[in-house]
This record gives structure tokens, C-alpha cells and sequence, in this order.
């Protein structure tokens, strides 16, 4: 029972290379996923389905946009910013794509430390992450109150067809909404990492197991999972 | 009950909290994220000038795709550790994924048939 809810990676046998192996760990008894713990084979089955989500909202804005009649609204103009005298293309977007580029590197690097048992600095890397997204968020918001004043509706928009406003409100609605709760999470993790929950092996509040530093890894990868859906979505909808 | 009791108390009995001294999860130099980090900024940089230089046609779409699969690559791969993990999960979180291009593919040719009756019906030429 114990091997079947085993709380972090365990030593394995070998497996043959390629297909083969999969073909091994897949056809044995109880474990498919050998040397992966359960906390962090659910995260990557809930980051799948939520790829499949944002598959689908990017593949519905692929056919509205195919399918009109009406010139689709340039991006490049539309997300212009007027500065230092003249307008920018895209600049804020630029600037919000570096921002959570850069909460990636910090996550990645906190993860590092926190499998080094040095929880300062993880702790502080997570911080560091959780203001980039919570600053992501703030411009996010500067970005719809900009389109909203200048007439985007779901319905309507001053340029050309009328889908690219709810393409955009629920695109971007969506991947906000998970860097919201990403942040959320990050500070109380952090908060955690901080007391040495996961040094001590304190419960946690909701499933009484055992806090590890691992926790700190899956939470990095719903954190990079936010960025990889933005580069998705500042190539598609952005850029294209 | 009484068996997970007995349970959690053999656990604790058997494994320690962690092994000091023993590699745990991932380790990898820092060194390595840096230039991951460096190369993301590199490639976002490029997709951004793709638009500031204003390309066009083929050229704009094909770089703009090289440079969304070379950055999803390098963060599943390097960030989420995708590149150090056992096969048999590589493949399932990686391999469903690419049946989107299957409903991509429906939807081209659906899309293409809606305009078509929208010009056809309301005779609004693209």
C-alpha cells in the first residue's frame, strides 16, 4: 500500500530505452509513473487539461477569426502605446511577456535552493516571483481599462470584426485569472517555506501529509505552465 | 484507521524527513537556468521584432512559430524538468497534446465553409 502512495521519488529498476521501457512501466502492477511522486503526477495531469482548455479557447478564436467576413483589427496598432513622443507596437506586451519570463527564472531557481534545504533564499526567490506576477496582473488590468475606455466591447470594438473583443476578454481573462491564483499560491508556499514547514515535516492543513520541498517544485511547474501558455497566446493572438 | 495510524507510524519508522547529504529531487547548477533565462529573453526578443520590423507573409508566420516552439520547448523542457523525467511520463503529458492539431485541422476546414456561406449568403467579399 505504502509503494502505491509513495510521498517522493524512490529508487527503481532500470527499464530498456525508448518505447520498450514506457511499454514496461506502463504494463506493470499498481505504478505507471515509477519514480514520480503523486502530488507531482496530478499537477502535470491538471497542467494536460488545462492545455486542453486553452487549446480549445485559442482554437475558437482561430475560427472566428478565419471565418469572418470583416478585416480583423491589427494587434500591432491596437496594443500601440504612445511614448516618448511617438507609438510604440506591442510595447506593453513586450514588457509583460519579459516580466513573466523572468518570475520563470526566479521560480526555476527557487526550486533549486529549495532542494538544497536553503529556504532564505527560496523563499525570497518565490517573492521575488510572486511580484513579477502580481505586477504582470497590474499591467494586465492597465491593458483592459485601456481597450475598454477606447470602446472594446465583447460585442463590439471601433476597428473591424466584432469577435476580436470577446477572443481577447476571454483569452486573456483566462490566463490571468490562473496568474492570480498562481500568485496566491506562491505566497503561501513561500509563507511555509519561510516558517521551515517543509524542514520540520510539518502536516499540511488540508491533507495532513508531510510537507516536503517538492511542494515548492510543483508548484513551479503550474508557475511555468502560466508562461508557457503565454507564449502561446502572445504568439497567436499578439503577434499573428 | 488503525491501518493508516500504523502506517504513517512505519513510514516515519523507515524513511527519515530527508536525507541530508543525499540528492534530493532535482539538482542541477544554477548556471543552467541562467542561460535558459538568457536564451528565453533572446527569443522573445526576436518574436517582438518580428512585429516591430513589421514582416510579413510566410516569413512573419514561420518565425513566429520557431520562435513559440524553441521558448515552449526550452520551459517544459529545462523549467518543468520535462528533459530529466522517465519516459513513460514525458510521453503522456507530451504526446496527448498534439491531437489539437487533429481539431485544428476540423476547424480549418469548418472555418473555411463558414466564410464561404457568409459570401454566399450575405455577399460580403473578403
Amino acid at each position: 500500500m505504502a509503494e502505491t502512495t509513495l510521498e517522493h521519488a524512490a529508487p527503481v529498476a532500470p527499464r530498456p530505452p525508448g518505447l520498450r521501457g514506457i511499454a514496461a512501466d506502463w504494463s506493470s502492477d499498481q505504478r505507471a509513473f515509477k519514480n514520480v511522486s503523486w502530488g507531482k503526477a496530478m499537477m502535470w495531469i491538471f497542467l494536460l487539461s488545462d492545455t486542453f482548455i486553452f487549446g480549445c479557447f485559442l482554437l475558437s478564436y482561430m475560427t472566428a477569426r478565419m471565418s469572418t467576413t470583416v478585416p480583423w483589427p491589427n494587434p500591432s496598432e491596437v496594443f500601440a502605446l504612445h511614448l516618448f513622443g511617438q507609438d510604440i507596437p506591442l510595447i506593453l506586451i513586450a514588457i509583460m511577456t519579459f516580466v513573466l519570463i523572468s518570475s520563470s527564472g526566479t521560480m526555476a531557481m527557487a526550486v533549486n535552493f529549495g532542494y538544497r534545504h536553503d529556504r532564505r533564499k527560496t523563499a525570497a526567490l518565490m517573492l521575488l516571483t510572486a511580484a513579477l506576477g502580481a505586477s504582470f496582473v497590474g499591467m494586465q488590468a492597465f491593458e483592459w481599462t485601456k481597450l475598454i475606455t477606447e470602446g472594446v466591447r465583447p460585442w463590439t470594438n471601433p476597428w473591424g470584426a466584432v469577435q476580436f473583443g470577446s477572443s481577447f476578454f476571454m483569452i486573456t481573462g483566462f490566463h490571468g485569472t490562473h496568474v492570480t491564483i498562481g500568485v496566491i499560491f506562491l505566497l503561501i508556499t513561500a509563507r511555509k517555506v519561510w516558517r521551515g514547514d517543509f524542514e520540520a515535516g510539518a502536516r499540511g492543513f488540508f491533507t495532513s501529509r508531510r510537507g516536503q520541498y517538492e511542494s515548492v517544485e510543483i508548484m513551479g511547474l503550474y508557475w511555468h505552465f502560466v508562461d508557457l501558455v503565454w507564449v502561446f497566446i502572445f504568439a497567436f493572438f499578439y503577434l499573428w | 484507521m488503525a491501518q493508516a495510524e500504523a502506517r504513517e507510524q512505519g513510514l516515519q519508522g523507515h524513511a527519515p524527513l530527508h536525507q541530508v547529504g543525499h540528492a534530493e529531487g532535482q539538482q542541477h547548477p544554477i548556471r543552467l537556468y541562467l542561460v535558459v533565462w538568457g536564451w528565453l529573453f533572446i527569443l522573445s526578443a526576436g518574436s517582438y521584432s518580428i512585429d516591430y520590423f513589421g514582416l510579413q507573409g510566410h516569413l512573419r508566420w514561420g518565425l513566429i512559430i520557431t520562435f513559440m516552439m524553441l521558448k515552449a520547448g526550452l520551459i517544459v523542457a529545462v523549467f518543468m524538468h520535462m528533459a530529466w523525467e522517465r519516459l513513460a511520463l514525458a510521453y503522456a503529458i507530451l504526446v496527448p497534446p498534439l491531437l489539437i492539431l487533429v481539431f485544428v485541422w476540423i476547424m480549418v476546414l469548418e472555418s473555411g465553409y463558414t466564410e464561404l456561406t457568409r459570401v454566399l449568403s450575405f455577399g460580403m467579399g473578403p
